[in-house]
């Protein structure tokens, strides 16, 4: 990937931060162009010729990513303003969002920062414990197939399932806050999956006490940006609503039928 | 640290380490579960089209488990193990209904039952599927219950955790193994009574591949430096139909042959027209001319084949590398189920592939060789002792291989939909197995001596310091560059000797070169650079042992197709391939070892082709 001479350069604009707790700060890198590129190829230019646009030497950057094909959900981050996965943020594309030629990239900011681009989602995977999201299966041995589902139901939660733990709709969220409880439409969605199964609603009771406990879903103020960014277009503006209705026939027959046995 | 519990570690989080860690958790073990990235996060998400199994759908067409066992040792060339495989195809409808149970949203038909397509060297349905994303549904599914595991305190993760060396003891038994936190850097032992690997492929080898950027081998590799063997290192496959990108080449799935997709060329050399101007009759669908009965679903080693050569005889789009892979016929229900993968084309070439044909070209996919590993069959060959220690364990005691990683199963070539089973048999059919190796054993891992443990780690320490120090003028990423190019363009598609012995030159001359780089961060906090750095050792070591086996093997069979011996010999080469590492010499050693062929015995393979 070496440039010829007279190729033109995308200006790459990183925030840079060398470990938790640590100031963070910028720096430019030039990358030439060529057609078809996405943000993570940029990054690996960099990673071979960690030079700034100044001339100094500096250290590759850090990012996460795996699949290379927005399937995974590692590479998020924020690119020119706007969170996304950077393996399917395209330059060609981006360049017509900032006709200058600069790309800025910088870490999700509801998640604390590893290092440069790299954040913590721990909290997410938390997230996926607390509303127990699993079907409770009895166990591994043969016992036959499982329920019979309708090909609607089955397109319902093929789209909720999708869920690659991304992190864009926390990241966009007015209401889920580095520090705060709140649970965020991620797991929101998922235990709308769960619920839909036909054995995962044995659990149902379970998950809604959980929605409805601290940081639950009277948390969200239906801003609904979260459903704008989602790469995989869950509706999970849908989902917030469907399991608030859950919520609230949950909470009659709690009323009627005594506090939650553990 | 020592508890006398006995523990069970995997090191892999994808289909084949989640499926063991869950069937081993459910046998009362406790089990240390290691991974470079969130075990969801794992390669195994990216499979797209599905998983095969005799349903009874398909039984009521004629198909059966025979059937699917045989289908999978002829696409295989015959180079398979046959009582696993027996065992893979039977076990089949039994794990899809697992699958079934815990969830996964397999596409219905009208009815409810669960719905099937059509996949390569197959004429029967029997492919389940769960839209265009297969694994990533499969892998939800094993890491819910895996997470469920996680609560209940028997499976422990160790997420951004790279595993560096099986620590090995004086007996030769594999008692545990060193890893290092990728974003502390502290590397320390861990005691095990079993340790399977299940760490997937090695596409990187190759530059740019349909795999995941942790595809790297480096874990096998390192098994291999340690004294286990790997079986069949020269079988890649490189699948027919990948976009090329500059970071990865996307996979566009098998599901699009399946679902009716066609591959074809302009019959004029070089038309510059738009493929939906080109008329019927001036396109040239190759695949169905050259095989009439299977059509473009022909298996992968073939189609790839077809491809490459009519690219290469000048019938390539505009005379370039690249053919068409036409879906704009489809009616939208079926495109519908594709989508998954029409928007990965969209999203990477910006064109809709289901107003244009799709540009292809085919790409490094699946490894099917990896560590050696072995099996008690029963006495009639029918499969293998439900059970017993030896089932996929490698030559060094204790020491499994579970998935990808695992070179069993499919021979010299895999059939499309193939490896999720695979993966998933692995872990819920072997995981017994270490299980049973575990309760046979006297000494517990926590019992020994911290001296063996603390001897691996400071092996390990003192190469991370070199590494870090080390004061030379190379870049490891230009290396790597330059180890992808060479391999993919000697070691892929077309072989011939030399080649290879070019290509061999040229690695060895890298792996000098390795020892006179420089990184370019050496600080000791999240360093990226180290971890690909070594993993790039230890694929220069693995790539030696792909040419010296590739070179020696002089013959043509599955994907190991050499321009200098087109035929297959199984007089000489219906052969497992098995790679030592001399560690005086620091090169592999090859030999061949028979593979019995007790329940199919070998046959012609033409796939009906016309011609043949
Ligand atoms: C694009 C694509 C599409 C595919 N589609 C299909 C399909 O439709 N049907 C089908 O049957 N097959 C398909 N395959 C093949 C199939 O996906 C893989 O063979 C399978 O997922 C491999 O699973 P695995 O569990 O062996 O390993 P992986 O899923 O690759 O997981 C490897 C694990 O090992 C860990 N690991 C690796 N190295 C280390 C280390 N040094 N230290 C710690 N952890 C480590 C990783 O973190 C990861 O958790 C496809 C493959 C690709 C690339
Ligand atoms: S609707 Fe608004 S507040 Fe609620 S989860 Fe979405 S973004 Fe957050
Ligand atoms: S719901 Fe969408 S945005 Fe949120 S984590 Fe899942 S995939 Fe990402
Ligand atoms: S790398 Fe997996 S989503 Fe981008």
């Amino acid at each position: 990937m070496t440039a010829p001479a007279n190729t033109k350069n995308i200006r790459f604009k990183i925030k840079r931060q060398d470990g938790p707790g640590k100031a963070s700060y910028w720096q430019t890198f030039d990358v030439p162009y060529k057609p078809n590129l996405n943000v993570i190829s940029c990054l690996q230019y960099i990673a071979e010729h960690p030079v700034t646009v100044a001339g100094e030497k500096s250290t590759p950057v850090v990012w996460d990513c795996n699949c290379l094909e927005e399937v995974c959900g590692a590479c998020t981050m924020v690119i020119n303003g706007k969170v996304r996965q950077s393996c399917s943020a395209l330059l060609d594309e981006l360049l017509k969002e900032t006709p200058g030629g600069m790309v800025t990239l910088e870490p999700m900011t509801k998640f604390p920062v590893v290092r440069d681009l790299w954040v913590d989602r721990s909290r997410m995977f938390n997230a996926l414990k607390t509303i127990q999201a699993w079907v409770p299966i009895d166990g591994t041995h043969d016992l036959g197939e499982g329920p019979k589902e309708s090909a609607e139901n089955q397109d319902v939660r093929y789209s909720l399932s999708r869920c690659m733990t991304c992190g864009c709709c926390l990241e966009a969220c007015p209401q889920f806050l580095l520090g705060n409880q709140f649970i965020g439409a991620q797991a929101i969605s998922q235990a709308r999956y769960f619920n839909l199964h036909g054995t995962g609603k044995v659990l149902a009771d379970q998950r809604l006490d959980a929605m409805m406990g601290p940081g639950g879903i009277t948390d969200c103020g239906n801003a609904q940006n979260c459903v704008k960014v989602c790469p995989k277009e869950i509706p999970l503006t849908e989902s917030i609503a469907a399991i608030g209705r859950q919520a609230t026939v949950h909470a009659v027959k709690r009323f009627f039928n005594g506090p939650p046995r553990k | 640290m020592a508890s006398s519990k006995p523990r069970i570690i995997i090191v892999g989080g994808g289909l084949a380490g989640l499926a063991g860690a869950i069937k081993i958790a459910e046998s009362g073990l406790d089990v240390d579960l290691f991974s470079m990235v969130p075990v969801k996060r794992s390669h195994s998400v990216c499979a797209q089209g599905g998983i095969n199994a005799c349903n009874k759908v398909a039984r009521q067409q004629g198909y059966s488990e025979w059937m699917h066992f045989d289908e999978t040792v002829y696409g295989g060339d015959f180079l398979n193990h046959q009582p696993p495989v027996y065992d893979m195809a039977n076990m089949a409808p039994k794990i899809i209904d697992l699958l079934d149970r815990m969830g996964v949203p397999f596409n219905r038909t009208s009815e409810g039952e669960r719905d099937l397509r059509l996949f390569g060297g197959s004429l029967f349905k029997r492919t389940h599927f769960a839209g265009a994303t297969t694994g990533q549904q499969l892998m939800y599914a094993l890491d819910e219950q895996a997470r469920r595991w996680e609560v209940q305190g028997k499976v422990t993760k160790y997420e951004f955790w790279e595993f560096l060396w099986p620590v090995v003891d004086e007996q030769g038994a594999c008692r545990g193994i060193i890893a290092q936190d990728m974003r502390t850097m502290q590397i320390r032992a861990f005691r095990g009574d079993a340790v399977i690997m299940a760490t997937g492929g090695n596409g990187l080898i190759f530059g740019k591949s349909t795999n995941s950027v942790i595809c790297t081998g480096g874990a096998a590799a390192r098994c291999y430096q340690a004294g286990a063997w790997l079986g069949n290192p020269e079988f890649i496959q490189v699948h027919p139909t990948a976009i090329p990108g500059e970071d990865k080449c996307r996979l566009m799935s098998e599901s699009a042959r399946g679902e009716g997709g066609r591959v074809w060329v302009p019959r004029k050399k070089g038309d510059t027209r738009p493929p939906g101007q080109i008329p019927e009759a001036e396109r040239w669908y190759f695949l169905e001319e050259k095989y009439p009965k299977y059509g473009n679903l022909v298996p992968r080693d073939i189609a790839t084949r077809e491809i490459f050569f009519a690219c290469r005889d000048g019938l390539g789009i505009g005379g370039g590398r690249m053919v068409y892979l036409d879906c704009t016929h489809l009616p939208d229900a079926t495109k519908h189920k594709l989508a998954g993968i029409f928007e990965i084309y969209e999203k990477f070439t910006g064109d809709d592939p289901c107003h244009v044909a799709m540009k292809i070209f085919p790409a490094v996919h699946y490894t099917m060789g990896g560590l050696y590993t072995s099996f008690e069959p029963k006495p009639d060959f029918k499969g293998m002792v439900p059970g017993h220690p030896k089932n996929m364990m490698t030559n060094v005691p204790g020491l499994y291989a579970f998935g990808e990683v695992n070179y069993q199963y499919h021979g010299g070539n895999r059939l499309g939909a193939n490896a999720l089973l695979s993966c998933i048999f692995d872990g819920l059919f072997c995981g017994p197995s270490a299980v049973q190796y575990v309760q046979d054993q006297k000494s517990p891992a926590a019992d020994l001596p911290e001296s063996l443990y603390q001897k691996f780690a400071q092996q390990e320490e003192t190469k991370a310091r070199k590494l870090i120090e080390s004061n030379g003028t190379f870049n490891p990423y230009t290396l790597h560059r330059q180890l992808g190019d060479v391999m993919t363009d000697y070691c892929t598609v077309v072989r011939e000797e030399n080649g290879l012995r070019t290509a061999a030159e040229h690695v060895d001359r890298l792996r000098d070169q390795f020892r006179a780089l420089k990184l370019s961060d050496t600080g000791m906090w999240t360093n990226q650079s180290l971890s690909f750095t070594r993993a790039l050792g230890d694929m220069l070591v693995y790539a030696q042992a792909i040419l010296a086996g590739a070179s020696l093997r002089k013959e043509s069979r599955g994907a190991h197709y050499r321009s200098d011996f087109t035929e297959r010999n199984d007089a000489q080469f219906l052969k497992t391939t098995v790679a030592k590492y001399d560690k005086a010499k620091d090169r592999p050693v090859i030999e061949f070892e028979a593979v019995p062929t007790p329940l199919i015995q070998p046959r012609a393979r033409t796939y009906g082709k016309v011609d043949a």
